[in-house]
């Protein structure tokens, strides 16, 4: 059986990445490397004000100081940050306001990645940013949300336009020092997406961004900033692929967010960036912080990401709930297969009386790959009756791969209720045979069980995504019996 | 001969499925010693056997479980070389096993589960995947047929179901396929009286004189309900005995020593 076994993930996981393709396009990059005048270029390009360059600077000697964190469950080889181009962008405006104006050749490759821009041919009801590289290619439905008041652009867009909200929110939540990866983010970062939902709104589509990293050489460093007013409601959904090189892209991304009182965000990501070939040559290193605090009373932040590209992923999006009756969640599916390495997880920081969190981690490894589940719960003194639930499952397709569970649990409070549930499995043959019996080949059946077990994450995913997260899941394990 | 004309010959003779010489063995261990076994289209055939006898096994090599290993031997099913067959195809070729233990599969609901299955055996003969108000009026009318409780089909297979539920949901899946050959492997175990009579209606409604069914059971329980055209006696790993259904009746009495 283990040699059918192997024979079969051997001569299946050879599925194509779909998005491997690159654009032809004329690009515009400085040169090589990381030094002070790097970050200095990046806020010229962008006709900063002072005070953003200077957080870039601050940040920037701040990463100085600060070494590639090593607790992560993975292999990280030596990242040359000398041999990363900090900016890249399709040579063109930065901005368009019509459609006629953007290069036929990039609405072409969003078109390809099924992300159309063109308003009318775009899922009903989503308002997408597209970056590009560095920058920030097309928002759409910029005006109907304009009409509520509802801010939804570019960061650098927000860095013009809306300066004093910028210099309020950011870094408040993941300062630049918070960690190496966000320190370096903070120094040169080049674009993504600002969302201001202003108080009593409920914005009516989903807001969405789509990263694409296309030129060669070129690390992305984008940062999302979402604030969510008063009684408002927002659902962002991010999704994020890159062509298929050789050698190792480094992804570096931080995400911000904030909900006042009673206000409700829904962030879900679908990860998709190039996970390397099937002998784990080349694919995106993921390294990204994200973390939302709930700062009103009765305030919540869902977090909901299926992961199933990258090399190489270190994420832990985060709530901190501050408020009183705050809730924090945590939704995951991450996927590895081949040589494919994940340490993934989330942080619920209870700081208020009755705050509630959920955590629900559902990780999948096939191949070689190596998949860790990393939590922590914390509940601090005055957090009364404060609650959180949190289930880790992993299942297991093959023998060479491995799962992980490090859940930490720091708790202050002794009118606090944590939970915790874990459990490990393999897809059983029995299951395989049972669905072969009934005239479902191996494959179809692997998507079909994993799907099921992932089925509680899937379904917090919007509508229009969750049938394309399970095409995801199904292609991303193609072959890999266990 | 050609296997076209091997085929041809098992039509004209309404053979459906015979065993030659099947040896079979398990990690090593020769559970099958030569079982010759001829089943016609509109038979019914018990096979009964005391604990151990290799009727599971029997069961699991006729569709394809790769735990078992066939050392020697052949089957012909519709003439073809059944061993040469991926479990999935047999079943696409019309093969049916209900099992003796049905397996969980978590979160995929019964619908989901049921409507791949269809549409891969309507992919297999060149049809156009089945429409979803199609569906379910085919899921109705198999639930009214076999009389299970429509709740079930709402539910993740076989998760979190009782012993009968489970294998009532068999018999359902069964309905929905309508196998040319169906295995009942151990249906009737676990079950009381009146989900027993549920079952064996199912399973009556359901033939027709081109299907044949295989019903393994170590009571004559069963046979009361479903009633065979011939009772085979396994011992050992081959066939020792051959009658028909007043066998069962002998075996109920007299237990199975008498034949060793």
């Amino acid at each position: 059986m283990v040699t059918d076994n192997d024979k079969i993930i051997d001569n299946l996981t050879q599925s194509e990445y779909k998005y491997g393709f690159t654009t032809e396009i004329e690009t515009k990059t400085i040169p090589k490397g990381l030094s002070e005048e790097t970050v200095r270029q990046i806020s010229k390009i962008k006709n900063e004000p002072e005070w953003m360059l200077e957080f870039r600077l601050k940040a920037y000697y701040k990463f100085l100081t600060m070494k590639c964190p090593d607790w992560a469950h993975l292999n990280i080889p030596e990242i040359d940050f000398q041999d990363i181009i900090y900016y890249a962008a399709p040579k063109q405006q930065a901005k368009y306001e019509s459609l006629d104006e953007v290069d036929p050749v990039l609405i072409e490759t969003f078109n390809k990645l099924g992300i159309p821009l063109e308003e009318q041919k775009i899922f009903a009801g989503v308002a997408v940013d597209a970056v590009m590289d560095s920058i920030s290619v097309k928002t759409t439905f910029k005006t109907t949300l304009a009409e509520k008041g509802i801010i939804f652009c570019s960061f650098s867009e927000a860095v013009q336009q809306h300066p004093d909200l910028v210099k309020k929110y950011l870094g408040k939540v993941v300062p630049p020092h918070d960690n190496y990866f966000a320190a370096l983010n903070s120094a040169v970062f080049s674009d993504g997406s600002f969302v201001y939902i202003p108080k009593g709104v409920r914005c009516p589509m989903e807001l969405s961004t789509y990263f694409r990293i296309n030129a060669i050489n070129t690390g992305q460093f984008e940062r999302t900033l979402i604030i969510a007013d008063d009684d408002s409601y927002v659902s962002y959904l991010e999704g994020c692929t890159a062509p298929m090189r050789d050698e190792n892209q480094l992804h570096a991304a931080v995400v911000e967010i904030f909900a006042e009182e009673r206000a409700s965000v829904k962030y879900s990501t679908v990860q998709n960036w190039y996970p390397g070939d099937k002998n784990g040559v080349g694919g995106i290193y993921n390294f990204v912080t994200k973390r939302g605090i709930c700062r009103g009373e009765s305030s919540k932040i869902s977090w909901t990401q299926v992961e199933t590209g990258s090399a190489i992923t270190w994420k832990y999006p985060s709530c901190i709930l501050k408020g009183d009756n705050s809730v924090g969640e945590f939704y995951s599916v991450a996927v590895t297969n081949n040589f494919q390495q994940a340490d993934t997880g989330t942080k619920m920081i209870h700081l208020g009386r009755n705050s509630k969190s959920t955590i629900v981690s559902k990780g999948i490894s096939a191949g070689k790959s190596q998949n860790s589940y990393r939590g922590l719960v914390k509940v601090s003194k005055k957090a009364d009756n404060s609650r959180n639930f949190s289930q880790c499952d992993s299942l297991l397709l093959g023998d060479k791969c491995g799962a992980h569970t490090f859940p930490y649990i720091d708790i202050q409070n002794d009118t606090s209720i944590v939970e915790h549930e874990a459990t490990t499995s393999k897809i059983g043959e029995d299951q395989l045979f049972y669905c072969n019996q009934r005239g479902i080949d191996t494959e179809v059946a692997i998507g079909l069980i994993v799907n099921g077990y992932a089925r509680e994450v899937l379904n917090k995913l919007p509508m229009e995504f969750a049938v394309e997260a399970q095409k995801l899941l199904q292609i991303s394990l193609e072959g890999s019996v266990g | 001969m050609s296997d076209n004309l091997i085929i041809d010959k098992y039509k004209t003779d309404n053979i459906m499925l015979q065993i030659k010489d099947l040896h079979a063995s398990v990690d090593g261990k020769e559970i099958l010693k030569g079982i010759n076994l001829t089943i016609k289209a509109g038979e019914v055939h018990a096979i009964m056997g005391p604990n151990g006898s290799g009727k599971s096994t029997l069961s699991a090599v006729l569709t394809g479980n790769e735990r078992f290993q066939v050392t020697q031997g052949e089957i012909r099913y519709k003439g073809k070389n059944l061993l040469e067959m991926a479990p999935e195809i047999r079943s696409r070729e019309g093969i049916f096993l209900s099992f003796q233990y049905p397996v969980e599969i978590p979160g995929v609901s019964m619908v989901n589960f049921m409507k791949t299955v269809v549409n891969e055996h309507r992919k297999y003969k060149g049809l156009d995947p089945i429409s979803a108000s199609d569906f379910l009026k085919l899921m109705r009318d198999k639930k009214e047929l076999v009389g299970i409780d429509s709740q079930l089909t709402n539910r993740p297979v076989n998760e979190g179901f009782s012993g009968g539920e489970k294998k009532k949901n068999e018999i359902y899946q069964m309905a929905m396929l309508e196998p040319t050959l169906a295995i009942l492997d151990e249906t009737d175990s676990g079950l009381d009286i009146d989900a027993l009579r549920i079952v064996a209606n199912g399973v009556n409604k359901l033939r027709t004189k081109d299907n044949a069914t295989i019903v393994i059971t170590h009571y004559q329980r069963l046979l009361e309900y479903i009633v065979p055209d011939f009772v085979h006696v396994l011992y050992q790993g081959s066939i020792v005995k051959t009658g028909t259904k007043e066998l069962a009746l002998e075996l109920e009495e007299k237990g199975y020593d008498w034949l060793k």
